[in-house]
């Protein structure tokens, strides 16, 4: 196994480093002279009294600090990162490169549409690419992440059923007890009650539940496929036949779609709205939690519900079309996260159809390999599906470790990570015990995942014969355990700087 | 495949039913080699004409400013660019200190005690401030200014509508945009949750009695919300100084490009006051220790706010925010310092008047339309000359110029006005050419 040591900087937080007068910037002074200053004098009451007291630091000391602070911050271009439902892939460099031109950052989005024709062309094309992908009528590039196009989705699902003059009557969606938590989260600030189905055995969908719990008030039902412990819903045309049948609409969560590209389309499977997370399947940089994109397609007949503006084209130019007639409005600012969009557009003129197809049947045979391998170590199982084959990722259970030896999902987590590979998704979903989730992606390599396997063999062996080791891990990172519970403690929360220095002075903290 | 006992990777695509599988290839360009690509992608973007091709005089929500180049240098860092939410505070210690950084500088801007560590934008900043208020509050009115981008609303309503939250206009003066307080007076009551006004205003003109509106609202129990545009508050007064609840703006300026109005950064902050932070929305950073208690950290804190806690009962359903884009405001921030927006804001408010001063020049056209104090936008009325908003931004494009953003869609009642931007990238040349192009255009 190889040896892993992060940086440990003990770097002082921002508002410690520097000296007064000291700065980091150059302005263009000479220039300002334009305007004499009384020509623009503002009065004393709208002036600003006391300067914001932000650190005064040289342009070097800024540098050091951030170039510290990102040696100590793991990514996928440091290592293994089998983050669960996160498809955390390699990120193809000519992706940012296209994205930092200028032709993309130095535009202003109300330009003329003829001086924005690149960016629209971008956008019209990979619209359409997506609709091929997908098995969809019409994409909205407009959600900046996952969680703005399900809300997308569920104002679309409000506005569908308020035209029809259900909305009164049609309160509840339907989500699976797998589901990533934005689905819940998303249909309630959509307005509406969520009800809970369960999974069965298998895995799946537990089908006479959710007959039970589909009625005259089903709005709609928030559905993954592959769903989240990494299995196929196999039963979704019956699925589908029971939320159609009772008048609901079906919503496809895309955070997995990386299983299934060129294999199955959400469309052909009935799915009436679909979202998709560009910065998961569509290898573009998570940044640390963004920007990503979520935008979201739909089936013909929901296609006027789509928020404005879409981009159109009229055989000689491209345009925004405001013309929805029954549009949801916007759910952000202007059009779409361009720069994200790009990187999508670029990934996609590089792998190609058949490409998408491979890294689907790599990244689920990727999952497979390591699932039948992870299964087989001490301590660890695979509570659903055990037969089926597994999508693009899987969840395995330490619950009999935990009952063996008292070692639980997050010491694993924590001890996974002084081997330099980032750890699983945890506790989630929920129905799994002492969850791990694992997505290892296309992007791994058998090597790396035999050493994953060999690190997971010797922190299970720890586990069974020195758990005291495992308890305190992390031992490699740049920080050791770190004290969650007094972060959020009402007599010891800082939330800025300005905080914990209040909080010191007013003796309710001692850091 | 040996491994798992299978011959063929299809047989672990066996579970899905036959009749709905794809058949068939679909109809994607590609593949491309990196050159084919960057060739194909570049033709494509250079129909796209910059700030650089032409003199751009828009602003309204999106702003051009300078980048340092330290910016984008730590931006690129891979270590930051391709990690994920720091779910794992032990590893994850460099992206949580640099976002604790922007949430700790955010509030010295913006004169609060805390922030988040971004929303998508200020535009579902603000629906989602609306909502927040209504948590609070326990009440269902959202009261917002007139004169307020109505891409802006838009997004609002969204955001509102199903919450159940009612939006209502309050009015203000259209000769000074100074915000009718007997209106605001008659609109007020115990439904009211929040009270929201933008200074700068979209139409750039200042608020001079911030504090009145705080104070009405007050008394009726409401939350005061402000929004700004940061790049102000180096000589303005923050929010914080004149009694908002919650600030919420658009980060960009702070070392964001425009990216054609995507990616962007929403700020949202509030006061230290459990009622707020409880409902607070999105991903917040705070200070601690490690449990041995040797070293300070970081980590991701009140998650039990956020949806994969919570579940239907988050207070948002956010997870993925801007954090790259916050992390480039951080560094923005630190570079500048108080000395640095202290200039920069001069430089913009200097700028801004001597282009009030110069197109003023122009026979019949009247700026600013609003008679009060400006910063960095200011509208231009051409009511007095012989020729439409349109007409002339068509004539300016001629001229490799891009007129200010046309009002009359968003208010009718200030006829053919339009609203332009100037900051810093504006040099003294290109307002003079400005003005002499409108000269030209409108004089003949």
């Amino acid at each position: 196994m190889k040896r892993f040591r992060q940086a440990k900087w003990s770097e002082p937080v921002i508002f410690e480093i520097g000296s007064p007068n000291r700065k980091g910037y150059s302005l263009p002074l000479s220039d300002r002279d334009s305007a004499s200053r009384r020509d623009y004098e503002i009065p004393e009451s709208l002036r600003r009294h006391h300067a914001p007291e932000l650190p005064e630091i040289s342009e070097v000391e800024v540098v050091r600090h951030f170039i510290r602070l990102s040696q100590m911050n793991f990514s996928v271009d440091n290592g293994f990162y089998p983050l669960g439902s996160c498809t955390m892939k390699y990120n193809p460099k000519i992706n940012d490169v296209i994205s930092s031109l200028d032709e993309a950052r130095l535009i202003h989005p109300y330009q003329p549409e003829d001086t924005l024709q690149g960016m629209l062309e971008v956008i019209y094309k990979l619209a359409s690419w997506l609709c091929e992908i997908t098995g969809m009528h019409k994409f909205s590039m407009q959600p900046a992440a996952g969680a703005n196009g399900e809300f997308t989705g569920t104002l679309i699902i409000r506005a569908y059923h308020k035209l029809k003059g259900e909305l009164q009557q049609r309160r509840e969606i339907i989500i699976p007890d797998s589901a990533h938590g934005t689905n819940p989260a998303s249909a309630s600030m959509a307005g509406f009650e969520v009800v809970t189905v369960p999974t069965d055995e298998d895995g799946c969908v537990d089908i006479e539940a959710l007959e039970e719990a589909t009625s005259h008030r089903t709005a709609g039902l928030m559905l993954t496929n592959p769903n989240t412990l990494g299995i196929f819903e196999e039963k979704i045309r019956e699925i589908e036949g029971i939320i159609h049948d009772a008048g609901g609409l079906l919503y496809y969560d895309g955070a997995n779609l990386n299983a299934i590209l060129g294999k199955i389309r959400p469309g052909d499977m009935g799915f009436d709205i679909v979202h998709l997370n560009l910065h998961k399947t569509f290898s573009t940089p998570h940044g640390g939690g963004g920007p990503g994109a979520g935008p979201v397609g739909v089936k013909e007949h929901l296609q006027h519900f789509l928020p404005v503006p879409l981009v159109g084209y009229d055989g000689k130019k491209y345009y925004l079309d405001y013309d929805v007639p029954h549009t949801i409005g916007k759910v952000k600012g202007f059009y779409c996260n361009f720069d994200v969009l790009l990187r999508a557009f670029v990934y996609l003129l590089t792998v190609g159809a058949e490409g998408l197809k491979r890294i689907s049947e790599i990244s689920v045979l990727n999952a497979n390999y390591l699932a039948c391998k992870l299964s087989k170590i001490r301590g660890f199982e695979i509570p659903y599906g055990k037969d089926k084959p597994k999508k693009h990722e899987f969840v395995l259970s330490c619950s009999p470790m935990k009952s063996d030896t008292g070692i639980s999902a997050k010491e694993v987590a924590k001890r996974l990570l002084d081997h330099g590979v980032h750890a699983p998704t945890i506790y989630f979903p929920p129905i799994v015990d002492e969850a791990l989730m694992i997505e290892p992606t296309e992007s791994a390599s058998i090597e790396e995942m035999d050493e994953f396997v060999e690190i997971l063999t010797s922190i299970s062996n720890e586990a069974y014969n020195e758990p005291e080791k495992v308890l305190k891990a992390p031992y490699n990172t740049s920080v050791s355990l770190v004290d969650e519970v007094k972060a959020s403690h009402p007599r010891t929360l800082c939330l800025s700087w300005r905080m914990y220095k209040k909080r010191l002075k007013g003796k309710t903290l001692k850091l | 495949m040996k491994e798992i006992g299978i011959n063929h990777v299809d047989e672990l695509f066996s579970d899905i039913d036959e009749e709905i599988r794809l058949k068939g290839s679909m109809n994607l360009p590609g593949p491309l080699s990196e050159l084919e690509v960057k060739r194909e992608t570049e033709r494509i973007l250079k129909k796209n004409r910059t700030i650089k091709d032409l003199d751009s005089f828009l602003g309204a929500g999106v702003w051009p400013h300078y980048v340092p180049a330290v910016v984008d240098y730590v931006a690129s860092r891979g270590e930051f660019l391709t990690s994920y939410t720091p779910y794992q505070s032990e590893i994850s210690q460099g992206l949580l200190q640099a976002l604790f950084e922007y949430q700790s500088m955010i509030c010295e801007l913006l004169d609060m005690d805390v922030a988040n560590c971004s929303m998508y934008d200020w535009a579902s900043s603000l629906g989602e401030a609306a909502r927040m208020t209504a948590r609070v509050t326990q009440r269902d009115k959202f009261l917002v200014p007139h004169y307020i981008s109505q891409d802006r609303l838009m997004v609002l309503k969204s955001y509102a509508e199903p919450a159940g939250i009612k939006i209502l206009e309050f009015s203000q003066n259209i000769k000074d945009g100074q915000i009718d307080l007997e209106d605001l007076k008659k609109k007020i009551s115990k439904d009211v949750a929040g009270v929201y006004i933008e200074n700068p205003s979209y139409l750039g003109f200042l608020i001079e009695s911030p504090e009145a509106i705080a104070e009405i609202t007050h008394e009726a129990g409401g939350l005061f919300v402000v929004g700004v545009d940061p790049i102000s508050l180096g000589i303005l007064r923050p929010p914080g100084d004149y009694g908002a609840d919650i600030v919420i703006g658009e980060g960009q300026p702070l070392g964001n490009y425009m990216n054609g109005g995507g990616s962007l950064l929403g700020i949202f902050a509030c006061r230290d006051e459990v009622r707020l932070i409880r409902q607070m929305p999105g991903r917040i950073i705070g200070i601690t220790t490690t449990l041995d208690g040797k070293d300070k950290a970081f980590c991701m804190v009140l998650q039990t706010r956020e949806q994969h806690i919570r579940r239907h009962k988050a207070t948002s359903n956010i997870c993925t925010n801007e954090a790259l884009c916050a992390l480039r405001a951080a560094v923005y921030m630190a570079l500048l310092g108080p000395k640095g927006f202290q200039e920069l804001g001069e430089i913009i408010l200097s700028k801004t008047y001597y282009s009030i001063m110069r197109l003023s020049e122009i026979e019949g056209v009247r700026v600013p339309f609003f008679k009060a104090y400006h910063f960095k936008e200011f509208t231009v009325n051409l009511d007095g000359t012989s020729k439409s908003v349109q007409e002339v931004n068509r004539e300016l494009l001629e001229r490799g110029i891009i007129g200010g953003r046309q009002l009359s869609h968003e208010f009718p009642e200030l006829k053919q006005t339009s609203l332009y931007c100037v900051t810093e990238m504006h040099t003294t040349r290109d307002i003079d050419r400005l003005h002499d192009s409108l000269k030209e255009i409108l004089e003949g």
